[in-house]
């Protein structure tokens, strides 16, 4: 049933016996605002703005004014609808757009909405299909200012958007950091010519050359050389070919290298040279390889060329050529390696088809104003990249009715760098890249399965009253485990795959059916548990030397961070021994030497003056809050530190929200005068971190609480927690002291850092003077 | 500019002597084997007479014939009449054949007994290499094996000093933008350093040439003569490079390629590209019904313009690109005594820009449709900064440096280049930057 794509397809015939499944695809158009269109050669892509509605979970504080009772707990949770922004991206053969039309017509409740903006070359010849079908007037922007604008959007607000591509390599797919700042770059659109154009700023760009041997040559050109019609074909072909039979190389002339020059004897002279002094047939297969090697070479060598001219080393590339072909991306990156002796990396971008439709999107909704925002990958909702490789899977991608989404939500907070890295540019947040270890993956994604039945089960405990959350969690089950699957075989499908990235899909995907947060009741009762024991710990401190108390504290804090859903081993004995306690938390630990032990250094250091302010990242709810981290930033404030606690803005496990501390720190205040006093004179704050991670990404954090960073003349960073100290940010490098500290409650990972389970992690870190400086 | 005036090579560079006859220089190209071969004209009598019967076989077979075998072509119209070099007066005739016949070549040489003549024959190109084993065991020769770049330089400078049988060898297009208009002009290489020397053989390298003896290789492309002939005798199944001119002279490109008004309805304004501008090199391609109709002179034609285009393309980003040698210009003054501790100041980028490209190589031979080409994507892309020059024998500058190599391997050189007139250029080019460039740098200048 599914046509053969292609741009030179004379009448539009369309498929319509598809039947499109709503849950799937065009998601969200009951509330659908602001289209935009993006019509290639053969991918149309769509995109809109809507609104989620869906349920989060909020605490509210009692008043405990008036009455107080023992059996009371202290906060009520309520489940409440919220709506947030979302854009939906949704790409597919040119083939369908008469049913997407109609589907979306029928579909589209709004009607607020007028126009739709479009570009790309296809956006005239389908003009008038889409005016009748949608009522709405196509409004066309310029095609290179849409790309600009997509590009700095996606490099913007997408981690790992763009990477390097190596064919031979453990993972072909090297993601890049997030660069605080992405100008200038040059991008070369490859379509059926070559645009290269310089970016320096969100709206300042310039076409500073072009080629018109592209994308169009080759196609054209190999049709006409092949009899083969369709450019995927062509490349297929290509992949199977062998170049060295058509092409006249260095050695078919010198009989070996051109020494002098360091020309090697396998390097192509002249391309196609042996069609000329020879009568014999040649294989479709080499031609076409041929074909590949010589645009590739001569687009690459242009870029060089343009590169050094405006002395840029940042190139991306983009355009149908490119479009997540292995094989164009491999020829590309060898081209430019070779003209400029490695000194330029080629780099390629995850959502190259979108930008186009994302530009035009954004140009239709510059008065919303969507650049002052932060936006964030939904993994739930997005397909990630797929592996377009011919050689895996040719049917699949010959005839494809696949439709293929990208999914951002508005995120509430404005994200920026921690002041306090040392070096944003090279800061990874990730400790292990899954993408490239293997091992690591395998027993990862092991892991998340395995799990999967505790959590479904969870997250239906959380909503009881609900008759319908089995059915829910059911599907929830089926989406995370198709993710995981996907994974299985596409670890680079959404970046780099790390333990984060994990957990934040998985988050993302029961948010997607509405359980905001399966731990809400669990925490509150651990909360609620944990509070009563507040005093007698803090006074069971009083009786203790300096020395002694500085050690219990720490023990404290690490014994409360045993306590923690997000590990298998945990939870396994919190579920079948709820009177589990601190004490004993504390006998699991480990004995010093701590696997890694900087304990002494730390006391040493506390001897000498106070730190000026200490941020503190905190991890789980109930025990590791209230019994681990209060009585040890109590010594702290005591000390004369200033002290700002940041925590999730969402909720993420039994990770402790900062709407949950802000109740709690109350609580804590009207026991304790030492909170009391540090919260009155604002020596003590809570900010929020931005994320819904139990992962910490130090890039990305609320800007509020970077201002708080700054202003305060923070000295000390203290990150707690499995998730944020060893998953991430293990190896970040602080322009200030820092501690990470974390209980290894899994005994793959500990084994891995050369321990057992419930190892220790204390690690302290003094910048040398000079880092210290910047 | 002031205008200086070349060193004549043939008089400067080479003393008197003998060198044994018969005197060859050749270079053997990927797809064209290049022959030059003097003949000498003021044989004496008494030469006549003790010339052994070979070298006259040879002499009456090259001389007499224009057609060597099936596919030896002698380029009569290029021929130097009355040269003297070497003490010596005679014509330099020019031979091509293709590079697959050289095993047949070969032979001859075995057949003819060239070895018992006891000369050196002197060879480039990439040829030199590959068919050095076969010249040795087949017909008993050894070759002096020469860099291909060295030749292609000092041949080129050679046979611009002495000139076209009276006229310049070099020629430009006067209004190149203006295809009613362009007419092909004489002109003197007065100015000749720094240039761009693109040699558009099967393959095609680009040389940043500061000097007569300082060059850089700056970059090349597989995209060539080779490439257009290739491309040509799939597409249209031709097979010879005077056919496939033939047909792509008939041609129309823009029924193959795409242009800019094809897919923008005219200009696109954004950006300043005019609608007349190729987007997409074999773009209309991509359209079966397209494909299907199209005809061989029309697809001929857009290869010749496609490869044409991207030379001239990264010939003009080299140009930009390439700082020019500053070393070269300081050079020059040491000559001039400028004590070496006077820090000179940085010679800006402006003045060191190549304004001339000079293109070369037996792609263009015949091939006036990319001359103007080139011509105009120069003129019109650099907004009129940049003149490319041309070479009335295009493709033989490689063997005339084997063929002066052979002269000067025997006998020494008397000399070389005189620095003056090199350095006096760099001087007068140093002096119009300083006036520009930095009031200061004019203390420089007090030394002369």
């Amino acid at each position: 049933m599914a046509l053969s794509g292609g741009a030179d397809r004379g009448s539009h015939s369309m498929d319509k016996s598809i039947t499109l499944p709503p849950d799937e695809i065009f998601r969200n158009l009951e509330n659908a605002k602001r289209f935009a269109i993006d019509i290639g050669g053969s991918l149309t892509k769509l995109a809109y703005y809507s609104t989620v509605q869906h349920k989060v979970a909020k605490v509210r504080s009692f008043d405990h004014s008036a009455k107080e009772t023992d059996g009371d707990p202290l906060y009520e949770i309520s489940v409440q609808e919220e709506i947030t922004a979302r854009l939906h991206f949704i790409k597919f053969e040119n083939a369908y757009i008469e049913t997407c039309l109609d589907f979306i017509k029928d579909h589209l409740v709004n009607t607020e909405t007028k126009v739709i903006k479009a570009t790309g070359g296809g956006a005239y010849k389908f003009k008038d299909l889409i005016e009748k079908k949608l009522k709405l007037k196509v409004d066309k922007e310029d095609e290179m200012t849409c790309l600009i604008k997509g590009c700095n959007f996606v490099l913007k607000n997408i981690p790992h958007e763009a990477f390097v591509y190596a064919k031979h390599a453990d993972s072909e797919f090297r993601f890049q950091n997030t660069h605080p700042d992405i100008f200038p770059y040059l991008l070369i659109n490859i379509g059926s010519g070559v645009s290269i154009v310089k970016v320096e700023a969100e709206d300042k760009f310039e076409r500073i050359g072009g080629s018109s041997i592209g994308g169009g040559t080759f196609w054209g050109l190999g049709a006409l050389l092949t009899k083969t019609k369709r450019f995927d074909e062509l490349l297929q072909l290509a992949s199977k070919g062998q170049h060295t039979n058509v092409d006249m190389l260095v050695k078919d002339i010198y009989g070996g290298a051109y020494g002098s020059l360091g020309l090697t004897g396998d390097l192509i002279a002249s391309s196609f040279g042996k069609s000329a002094t020879t009568d014999k047939e040649f294989s479709k297969e080499d031609m076409a390889k041929s074909l590949l090697h010589m645009i590739s070479n001569d687009i690459g060598q242009l870029a060089c060329l343009y590169a050094k001219l405006h002395n840029l080393t940042r190139v991306y590339f983009g355009g149908f050529f490119i479009r997540g072909h292995p094989v164009t991306m491999h020829t590309i990156t060898y081209s430019i390696n070779f003209f400029t002796k490695g000194e330029v990396q080629a780099l390629f971008l995850r959502h190259e088809g979108y930008l186009g439709a994302i530009g035009a999107f954004l140009k239709g909704a510059e008065e919303d104003n969507p650049n002052q925002y932060s936006w964030g990958e939904n993994y739930a909702g997005s397909s990630g990249l797929m592996s377009v490789s011919p050689d895996l899977n040719p049917v699949q991608r010959a005839r494809s009715g696949t439709f293929d989404m990208l999914e951002m939500d508005r995120l509430e907070r404005q994200l920026v760098n921690l002041p306090l890295l040392q070096d944003p540019t090279s800061y990874i947040p990730d400790t292990v890249d899954l993408t490239e270890d293997a091992l690591a993956r395998e027993y990862w994604l092991y892991c998340f399965e395995e799990a999967l039945d505790g959590v479904v089960k969870r997250a239906i405990a959380s909503q009881k009253d609900q008759p319908e959350a089995a059915e829910r969690a059911e599907k929830f089950r089926q989406k995370y485990c198709h993710k995981l699957q996907t994974l299985r075989h596409q670890p680079f499908a959404y970046g780099s795959l790390t333990v984060r990235s994990l957990l934040d899909t998985r988050e993302h995907c029961l948010n997607e059916f509405n359980f905001p947060d399966p731990y809400s009741k669990i925490k509150q009762k651990e909360n609620d548990m944990a509070l009563k024991y507040y005093l007698k710990v803090v006074k069971s401190f009083e009786e203790l030397s300096w020395e002694q108390r500085q050690f219990t504290l720490v023990k404290g804090l690490l014994a409360g961070n045993v306590f923690d859903w997000g590990a298998k081993a945990v939870s396994d004995v919190l579920e079948s021994d709820p009177e589990f306690g601190f004490e004993q938390a504390k006998q699991q630990l480990q004995e010093r030497p701590w696997l890694v032990d900087a304990y002494n250094q730390w006391i040493e250091r506390l001897k000498g003056p106070p730190h000026k302010c200490a941020l503190f990242f905190v991890d789980n709810s109930g025990i590791d809050i209230i019994l681990g981290v209060f009585p040890f930033i109590r010594e702290l404030l005591i000390r004369g530190t200033e002290v700002v606690l940041a925590s999730n803005s969402g909720p993420a496990l039994n990770d402790v929200t900062n709407s949950e501390l802000q109740i709690l720190t109350e609580r804590i205040a009207a026991m304790d005068p030492v909170i009391h006093t540090a919260l009155k004179e604002d020596r003590l704050a809570l900010v929020q971190n931005g994320s819904s991670s139990p992962c910490l990404d130090l890039s990305r954090l609320d800007k509020v609480l970077a201002t708080v960073v700054r202003e305060r003349g923070t000295d000390l960073v203290i990150i707690e927690g499995m998730g944020r100290a060893i998953h991430t940010n293990y190896y970040a490098m602080l322009s200030c002291e820092s501690l990470k500290l974390a209980v290894i409650k899994n005994s793959w990972l500990a084994e891995r850092l050369g321990g057992k389970i419930f190892s220790v992690v204390f690690k302290y870190e003094v910048p040398s003077k000079a880092q210290g400086q910047h | 500019m002031s205008k200086i005036t070349l060193p004549a090579y043939a008089n400067v560079y080479i003393s008197e002597g003998k060198k044994p006859f018969p005197w060859f220089g050749m270079d053997i190209g990927g797809t064209l084997v290049k022959l030059v071969y003097f003949e000498p004209k003021d044989i004496t009598a008494e030469e006549e007479q003790e010339e052994v019967e070979n070298l006259k076989s040879i002499r009456r077979y090259l001389t007499s014939n224009t057609a060597y075998g099936k596919t030896g072509v002698r380029d009569v119209h290029l021929e130097l009449r009355n040269l003297t070099i070497c003490g010596r007066t005679g014509n330099l005739h020019f031979i091509r054949f293709p590079t697959v016949a050289m095993h047949r070549f070969i032979q001859m040489g075995r057949d003819k007994h060239f070895s018992s003549l006891h000369t050196t024959l002197c060879a480039t190109g990439g040829g030199a290499y590959k068919f050095e084993n076969d010249f040795r065991t087949m017909a008993d020769l050894e070759l002096l094996k020469l860099d291909e770049l060295d030749c292609l330089i000092q041949g080129l400078l050679y046979i611009d000093s002495v000139g076209f049988n009276g006229h310049p060898e070099c020629y430009y297009f006067e209004n190149p933008s203006d295809t009613q208009n362009c007419i092909k002009r004489p002109c003197c290489l007065d100015n000749l350093f720094p240039m761009l020397l693109v040699n558009i053989g099967s393959g095609v390298s680009i040389l940043a040439v500061n000097e007569k003896d300082s060059y850089k290789r700056v970059t090349g492309t597989s995209l060539g003569g080779g490439t257009f002939l290739g491309l040509c005798c799939l597409l249209t199944g031709c097979e010879t490079f005077e056919e496939a001119l033939e047909m792509a002279s008939k041609g129309d490109s823009t029924n193959v390629d795409k242009l800019v008004k094809d897919i923008y309805g005219g200009d696109y304004q954004r950006f300043g590209l005019q609608g007349s501008a190729v987007a997409s090199s074999f773009g209309h391609m991509m359209s079966k019904e397209k494909r299907d109709s199209i005809s061989k002179e029309d697809l001929a034609r857009a290869t010749l313009v496609t490869i044409t285009n991207n030379i001239g393309s990264i010939a003009r980003m080299c140009a930009v690109n390439e700082p020019g040698d500053q070393a070269a210009l300081y050079r020059a003054f040491r000559v001039y005594r400028i004590p070496s501790e006077q820090k000179l100041p940085t010679i800006s980028r402006e003045y060191m820009k190549i304004e001339r490209v000079v293109f070369v190589g037996n792609f263009l031979r015949i091939n006036t449709v990319s001359t103007k080409l080139l011509a105009y994507a120069m003129d019109f892309w650099s907004k009129g900064q940049l003149k490319a020059l041309f070479l009335e024998h295009e493709g033989y500058f490689g063997a005339v440096g084997a063929f002066l190599e052979l002269l000067k391997s025997a006998k020494v050189r008397r000399g070389g280049v005189k620095p003056d007139s090199l350095s006096m250029q760099a001087f007068l080019l140093c002096q119009a930057m300083y006036h520009v460039t930095s009031p200061k740098s004019c203390l420089a200048f007090e030394y002369f």
